[in-house]
């Protein structure tokens, strides 16, 4: 015990979480799958300070003479997974008090040493959008993370260069939403809804045009409306659940009326209205499981939606929506769609790069391409084998998940206490205490 | 291990027969299976794995009348002139699904096809599967194009007796032409997943548990008094309820215990053997802590889907926990089970496939929905292996039938190519 605490203050006294190692690290031997070029046979990854500084055929990158190396062959190396909608970390649904709730954050109720949040590292995930439910029109602002090793949400948060927190916002059509008063009852009156909190923020944000930065002219403030303010400026993205046709087209109708950016989620009638979701340039984001949506709006979720999306020239990529899905098991979603005749191309892209787009993230996650953020991880073999393990995790050039890590590897297979929140996760007391 | 068909109304003779029946007369109604009259096939496979023995390389299987007339290499059998011919990379035998409610629960989740649980009252084993399997459900023509083709199902977990399961084939437009076993389980639930209501019995374990003993205690009187009346007139009127805990005393089937927790386990076992019941263990999340129990018992498990959630009383289940009971020598099936919400159904494939990539072999995943999962519900005799005699119930693969990429090529179930859709 006492050599615990020793090492929990060495941990302290170097920082909370692991730095990335002031050394460039080498990663040689792998099959490399940058994503955004063609698989590399035997690459080397060279990161340095928690970013990629080369990349490329092992003869034409030369190591530093200074760098650690780390032998990787016969391993496939990727970048990190990025899940575009989960719910990791015990969020709620929503506060059903009232149908409409863009003023609550998920900032304000993620617990960071939930079990699953462990779990997603062991499926590989580095980058996730975690989401309030489906089960209110609006339930509140998403969550950008990073997973990176901390035990407080803020050792997780994106921000932009300005330091503003990174997210979107939630909304939800179709049946999840229709509820008993005040929720509305009706495919016409969410719709009606959500057009009427639109104008409200189109009229408090002329409001506060009109009062020219002068303070005494300002509206008062009004968290919801400043929300939908962020995102009418196109500076928050609306991440829309929905998943019958009509309710999709219903999605790009208030789209195109109040002009937000968006993006469709689960979308099970994607291949119904695959051309219309095409013509208006909005990426999906899609749930790909291996058995019927389980309700009637997700009757049509087919694992050859991934497929007709691709057809169409629709951006897709894929999402756990866990705890539909496990994170541990993400992979499986585009094996699934490449089952259902998608191109090994775009679903390791839909893992990937599609859903740093989707979350505006692509030019720091997503590839493996110098000046990007060093999110990667090291695969026993192809990732869309069923067989195939992730073996480590890495944010920011850090090493998060160890499957050789016993405590790791319960997370990784499940296990007595595996699901259990986390009494802390610090790489530096797992690597020095416990071997 | 199960008996078959006592003193239900059911000869499964006669079935066959009304099969074949039903087949002329409603030939369209089995909707996407192209045709439908079992006719003699040769299934050729790369590799057919015939789960008795080692697989074979460039095998073939033959099938007449419905039922496998040979099976070895191209070599040795000759494909009789007037078969259909099937080719496929990889042969495996028909899929088990060793508990569902595939049938009684339904594709749409929509109320009226969700009878897998009756909440009237806690201790049902009256209720029969029979009575509420609908063969024409989506749900079963979903699971069969992955390759299912026998189904233990019926009423699931949800209350502490929750009724009765059958033994199905997923083929046929009536129950009476797919069922292979009418009563073949009656199903319990132990924990949290089998208490009433608020307020109501029973809200506790060790309520549970005294219900059940009663129950048995209340059999046993019964039969004591059928086993010493003298005259007909002095037996015991006829009671449903107490008829079913009769035939499990009489060890005529097994019980089916759905339990997660250790304790839970340990609580069935001691049931079981108070009793002298035939059990099954079921779910089980938390059986690799109490394998030396379970194997002392010789009882078998069919065991949660590899990739169930871990939440709840199954929240220590581990994905590997197949590999650990199969190491032990502990007979192991694979199930689909029942979620209340997403997904509908599970497919046995990629459950199976998931142990396969967590610690068991090929052959030994492939068994848990075949070969094993045919012997613990107690029809090895017609299904499980490709073996002379026993039914053509036939899968046939793209490739590895395991990898997510591979894909079902088609499925014949006694000579019937049920499904040559890709899936």
């Amino acid at each position: 015990m006492r050599y615990r605490l020793l090492l929990v203050a060495v941990c302290l006294l170097f920082g909370w979480t692991a730095q990335a190692q002031e050394k460039p690290q080498a990663y040689v031997g792998a099959e490399i799958l940058p994503i955004t070029g063609p698989p590399i046979p035997n690459g080397t990854l060279i990161v340095h300070r928690g970013k990629i500084v080369a990349v490329g055929p092992a003869k034409s990158v030369t190591v530093p003479a200074d760098a650690e190396r780390v032998d990787v062959t016969g391993k496939v190396l990727m970048p990190g997974l990025v899940d575009s909608h989960s719910h990791i970390g015990g969020t709620a649904g929503g506060d059903g008090s009232a149908p409409l709730q863009p003023d609550a954050r998920v900032l304000d109720s993620l617990n960071v040493r939930d079990a699953g949040v462990q779990k997603a590292r062991a499926g590989g995930i580095t980058t996730v959008n975690v989401m309030p439910g489906s089960g209110l029109l609006s339930s509140g602002q998403t969550l950008y993370l990073k997973l990176r090793s901390g035990g407080t949400i803020d050792e997780l948060l994106l921000r932009d260069e300005q330091g503003t927190i990174l997210g979107g916002l939630k909304m939800a059509n179709g049946t999840n939403s229709i509820r008993t008063a005040p929720m509305p009852g009706t495919r016409g009156k969410s719709a009606a809804l959500f057009r009427e909190l639109f104008v409200k923020a189109q009229d408090y944000r002329e409001k506060i045009r009109r009062a020219e930065g002068k303070p005494d002219q300002l509206p008062p403030r009004d968290l919801a409306l400043e929300t939908l303010v962020e995102v009418l400026n196109g500076k928050r993205v609306v991440h829309f659940h929905t998943h019958r046709h009509d309710d999709i087209l219903t999605v790009l109708r208030l789209q195109k009326e109040f002009g937000f950016r968006v993006v469709l989620h689960h979308v099970s009638d994607g291949a119904l209205v695959a051309k219309e979701i095409a013509a208006a340039g909005v990426p999906v984001s899609l749930i790909v499981i291996d058995t019927p949506g389980g309700k009637l709006e997700a009757v049509n979720s087919s694992i050859g939606t991934g497929l007709a999306l691709e057809q169409a020239g629709v951006l897709v990529g894929f999402h756990t929506d866990d705890s539909i899905t496990d994170s541990r098991l993400f992979l499986r979603a585009a094996a699934l769609a490449v089952r259902g005749g998608m191109s090994r191309e775009k679903a390791l892209f839909g893992l990937t790069m599609a859903n740093a787009k989707i979350l505006e993230l692509d030019k720091r996650v997503g590839s493996l391409e110098v000046g990007k953020d060093a999110d990667f991880i090291v695969l026993s073999g192809d990732p869309l084998s069923i067989y195939s393990k992730v073996l480590q995790t890495f944010v920011e050039g850090v090493k998060v998940f160890d499957r050789s890590n016993p405590k790791d590897y319960l997370l990784a297979v499940g296990g007595y206490g595996a699901s259990h929140d986390q009494v802390m996760h610090l790489d530096c007391y797992d690597d020095g205490g416990d071997q | 291990m199960i008996n078959r068909v006592q003193g239900s109304g059911f000869r499964v003779q006669g079935l066959r027969f009304l099969w074949l029946l039903a087949l002329m007369t409603v030939t369209a109604a089995i909707a996407g299976s192209g045709q439908c009259l079992a006719q003699d096939l040769a299934v050729r496979g790369e590799t057919v794995y015939t789960m008795a023995g080692e697989p074979i390389r460039n095998g073939v299987v033959l099938i007449r009348g419905g039922k496998i007339e040979q099976v070895g290499p191209e070599k040795q059998v000759k494909i009789p002139a007037g078969y259909k011919t099937l080719t496929a990379r990889v042969v495996t035998p028909g899929l088990i699904d060793a508990h569902t409610t595939t049938g009684l629960s339904g594709y749409l989740n929509q109320p009226g096809e969700q009878e897998q649980v009756e909440k009237s009252a806690p201790i049902q084993p009256e209720l029969r599967a029979l009575d509420a399997y609908n063969a024409r459900e989506r749900l079963v023509d979903w699971v069969r194009g992955y390759g299912v083709t026998t189904m233990n199902t019926g009423h699931g977990p949800g209350t502490l007796v929750s009724g009765q399961t059958m033994l199905v084939k997923t083929k046929g437009a009536t129950v009476e032409s797919a069922v292979l076993v009418p009563s073949a389980m009656v199903a319990v639930t132990l924990g949290g997943a089998g208490f009433a209501d608020a307020g109501k019995a029973p809200g506790t374990r060790a309520k549970q548990i005294a219900m059940l003993r009663a129950e048995f205690i209340k059999a046993q009187e019964t039969l004591r008094k059928q086993e010493t009346a003298t005259t007909e007139d002095k037996k015991p009127t006829r009671d449903l309820r107490v008829e079913m805990f009769v035939r499990l005393l009489k060890r005529e089937l097994p019980l089916l215990v759905t339990a997660h927790r250790s304790y839970d386990i340990l609580s069935a076992l001691r049931l079981a053997k108070e009793f002298n019941l035939r059990l099954i263990l079921d779910g089980a999340a938390e059986s690799y802590l109490v394998m030396d129990e379970i194997k002392a018992a010789g009882v078998p498990v069919i065991l949660h889907p590899t990739m169930y959630r871990s939440t709840g009383e199954a929240e220590n289940l581990s994905m590997e926990t197949a590999a650990k009971l199969i190491h032990a020598g502990i007979p192991v099936a694979l199930q689909s089970g029942y979620e209340a919400y997403v997904p509908k159904t599970r497919m046995v494939l990629f459950e199976a496939g998931a142990a396969a990539a967590n610690g068991l072999t090929l052959a030994e995943a492939l068994g848990t929905i075949t070969m094993q999962a045919a012997k613990i519900l107690g029809i090895s005799d017609r299904v499980g292996s490709l073996e002379i005699g026993k039914d053509g119930d036939v899968v046939l693969f793209d490739g590895d039938p395991f990898e997510y990429t591979s894909h079902v090529k088609g499925v014949v179930i006694e000579g019937v190519l049920v499904s040559e859709e890709t899936h």
